[in-house]
């Protein structure tokens, strides 16, 4: 089977989507002629045209407010948002527009977009290109939030995300472009071309969304982990020795909470792991699912770590970055209360 | 230069607040007909000039005089009579049962019933409308049915919207007429979103955009000004200047640019002010942009040029920051009394049948209200079920709001 990285895998649910359905059309800053600073959409514009793909002024209000017109008209636009530190701007066009079409309608009009903007740290972007805004999105009824966390999953969950008839915001943890980074940033990078999820099929396949898998069974306590979190989350398993079963949640909105619930009940313990800062992010929501829904079960507190409450810093990078060896000490810790 | 070196700040001031004599010396009228019709392809740079004048078809006597009269026949205009006539008819019934308490809110278009009610006949089947709050009549004047917009107003059993949207957030894709927000200037980046779609697609379908004076100062406007400019979508952008954006008039939005048409000019949008108040003007305008964008001509920006006579919304005071009598002082006066005084001038009407038009069409709304009733209003008789209130935020009901409905027991 062919291997992509996670850059090719996206493009490649483009294109098998434009491929497939003309009204799939795809543009951003910088996305037609150049193929994007991340170089996602490399090559799309040369095989479908100006019409299918282009460059857009800066301005995201515009990007996303022209593609849920767009939407409206019947098209399925796949848009791009440079990063998702500078989504605020179409923010209002996605919490008040493209989440409520459908309902405040009734239905006569819908709203089958796809934003996607990279996501999270790493790369010494300091504040404006590492930001996790996800919380944001998932607070919203009607949006649909999801976070790949390989190449495989990536196109299938990209493909699936376009053939939504709903809007997906869908996060594309950068750092995870070139291989599935662990948080030790002193050591090279296994590129995907050596990992067996970037073993991307060719042609169409779809990841459902709402579904999450468990990247690595156990017995000892829960992980609940998405994008990069994955990887660190296996990095500290691995050493601490701790026998932790890990989920990959791949969907926040709608959230597989079968399958949380069911691991949960089975260890009796859990740690949320998430870049984006503590208070109110994501982490506080799984927190209390997992509260209301396996009390009964939990021998020791949900735990979480995540981002510190502070913007995301540039030199301290690492020290703001919730790597290997902090997740380990709270996974030491689950384990001995 | 006595203070130079200490700043001052500006804040725009109306000529007139309450107690005062409502004074619109400084809005300039032109005699009607005196604005040229350019070709539809004119370079707009040749006709920057009338994004600062006002262009009128109808004379105080009446008559349409100059290059933008002649366009609809009498059956036409004894027809956009009658649409901005159910408008004025349907918004006084509207009113007065929000006043009884059968909703809880309601907009009218009170002095402003020309600029939909004639813009809608510039339009082809298909072409769509991303409206605000106050363009009803693209609704009244395509026919569709006023008991279907009451039954919306009052949130009842056969609310076409199952009572989720506020009172007039209409929606009907069938008659051209998007979903309407409630957040203000969303909707005009997003008409030119469906116009560019539309040209994509090698369509024919046009789209018009809608705003009021007040909201042009959002990003959004701005953001819709660029891209249907660089895209050269095919799209109406209309501005509806009623001169109040409930309490702040016009000037504290438009600052020192003159006028709100004059925006477009930066952005090499040909840009046209209109008497919104002159049904025959607003729709010669209307036409001319419409052409434009069906003919690969691009964007078009139209300022109306009109005054909001009744309150912003059931919920506000106008008395208390502009003079009572200031509507009456407007100097472009009241669109059905002039169209109804061509109409006369042109022998097909009179102040009889005018007369018995109103009665006929307070009797058809009392009718289509009794109707709606029948189907509940907001605190009485039948209203969408608890159950509807879960659906459609998705296409399928996802498991999380699935555990919801049954919480609450429906």
């Amino acid at each position: 089977m062919p291997r992509r990285t996670m850059i090719e895998a996206i493009r490649d649910a483009m294109d098998v989507s434009m491929g497939r359905d003309e009204r799939v059309i795809v543009f951003g800053e910088d996305v037609g002629f150049f193929g994007g600073v991340f170089r996602c959409t490399q090559g799309l514009q040369a095989k479908y045209g100006k019409s299918r793909c282009f460059d857009t002024p800066i301005s995201e209000a515009g990007i996303v407010g022209s593609a849920i017109g767009m939407a409206a008209y019947g098209l399925k636009p796949c848009v791009e948002v440079q990063f998702a530190d500078y989504v605020y701007p179409a923010y209002d066009q996605i919490v008040s527009e493209a989440a409520r079409l459908r309902y405040r309608s009734n239905g006569d009009f819908t709203c089958p977009i796809v934003v996607r903007m990279p996501t999270g740290g790493g790369i010494f972007g300091g504040q404006t290109h590492s930001q996790s805004p996800e919380a944001l999105f998932t607070h919203v009824s009607g949006l649909k939030v999801v976070v790949p966390s390989n190449p495989h999953d990536a196109k299938g969950l990209l493909i699936a995300a376009i053939e939504d008839p709903d809007p997906v915001i869908f996060l594309e943890p950068k750092r995870l472009y070139n291989g599935p980074f662990d948080g030790h940033h002193e050591r090279p990078v296994t590129p995907w071309s050596k990992h067996e999820l970037g073993e991307v099929a060719d042609g169409h396949y779809t990841v459902p969304l709402g579904k999450a898998v468990i990247r690595r069974p156990g017995a000892a306590v829960t992980v609940l982990a998405y994008g990069t979190m994955v990887y660190v989350a296996q990095a500290a398993a691995e050493e601490t020795g701790i026998d932790a079963e890990i989920i990959d949640l791949r969907t926040l909105l709608p959230l597989d909470l079968e399958t949380i619930v069911d691991s949960v009940n089975r260890t009796g313990r859990c740690v949320i792991v998430h870049e984006a800062t503590l208070t109110s992010g994501f982490g506080a929501e799984l927190s209390a699912l997992v509260q209301e829904n396996c009390f009964y079960h939990l021998e020791a507190p949900v735990v979480r770590v995540a981002g510190w409450d502070t913007p995301y810093p540039h030199a301290q990078e690492w020290d703001y970055f919730p790597g290997p060896a902090r997740l380990g000490r709270a996974l030491v810790e689950t384990m001995e209360a | 230069m006595a203070d130079a070196g200490m700043l001052r700040f500006h804040v725009p001031e109306p000529e007139v607040r309450p107690g005062g004599t409502p004074d619109f010396s400084d809005v300039t009228i032109p005699k009607a007909g005196s604005v040229p019709r350019p070709e539809i392809d004119v370079d707009p740079r040749d006709i920057r000039d009338l994004a600062f004048s006002i262009i009128r078809v109808l004379n105080r006597g009446g008559e349409p005089v100059g290059p933008w009269a002649g366009l609809l026949s009498d059956d036409e205009l004894l027809e956009g009579l009658r649409h901005m006539m159910t408008l004025r008819s349907f918004d006084a019934r509207m009113q007065m049962a929000q006043r009884q308490g059968k909703t809880s809110f309601y907009m009218q278009h009170l002095g402003e019933e020309a600029v939909s009610c004639a813009f809608r006949r510039a339009l082809a089947p298909g072409d769509m409308n991303f409206p605000t709050y106050r363009q009803a009549g693209l609704l009244i004047a395509d026919g569709y049915p006023m008991v279907t917009m009451m039954n919306q107003i009052y949130s009842n059993e056969a609310d076409p919207l199952k009572g989720r949207q506020l009172p007039i957030m209409y929606s009907s894709k069938e008659h051209g007429f998007f979903s309407i927000s409630g957040n203000l200037a969303t909707q005009y980046i997003q008409a030119v979103g469906w116009a560019m779609a539309s040209a994509i697609s090698n369509d024919s379908k046009i789209a018009a955009a809608w705003i009021g004076d007040g909201s042009t100062a959002e990003s959004d406007f701005h953001s819709a000004l660029v891209f249907a400019s660089t895209y050269k979508a095919p799209v109406v952008l209309n501005v509806v200047n009623n001169q109040w954006a409930i309490s702040t008039f016009q000037g504290i939005a438009r600052g020192g640019s003159g006028t709100f048409a004059a925006r477009g000019l930066g952005f090499g949008i040909p840009s046209l002010r209109v008497d919104g108040n002159d049904y025959l003007a607003v729709h010669a305008v209307a036409k001319w942009a419409a052409e434009r964008a069906r003919k690969n001509l691009g964007p078009t920006l139209v300022e109306y040029v009109t005054y909001r006579v009744g309150a912003h919304s059931s919920s506000d005071d106008p008395s208390a920051y502009r003079p009572k009598a200031e509507s009456d002082a407007w100097p472009l006066g009241d669109p059905i009394v002039r169209l109804k005084n061509h109409l006369i001038q042109r022998g097909v009407w009179s102040d009889e049948r005018h007369t018995q038009a109103e009665a006929e069409i307070l009797e058809t709304v009392i009718a289509s209200q009794r109707e709606a009733e029948r189907h509940g209003t907001l605190h009485a008789g039948g209203k969408p079920s608890t159950r509807d209130m879960f659906e459609g935020v998705y296409a399928q009901m996802p498991p999380h709001l699935r555990r919801q409905r049954q919480q609450a027991g429906v």
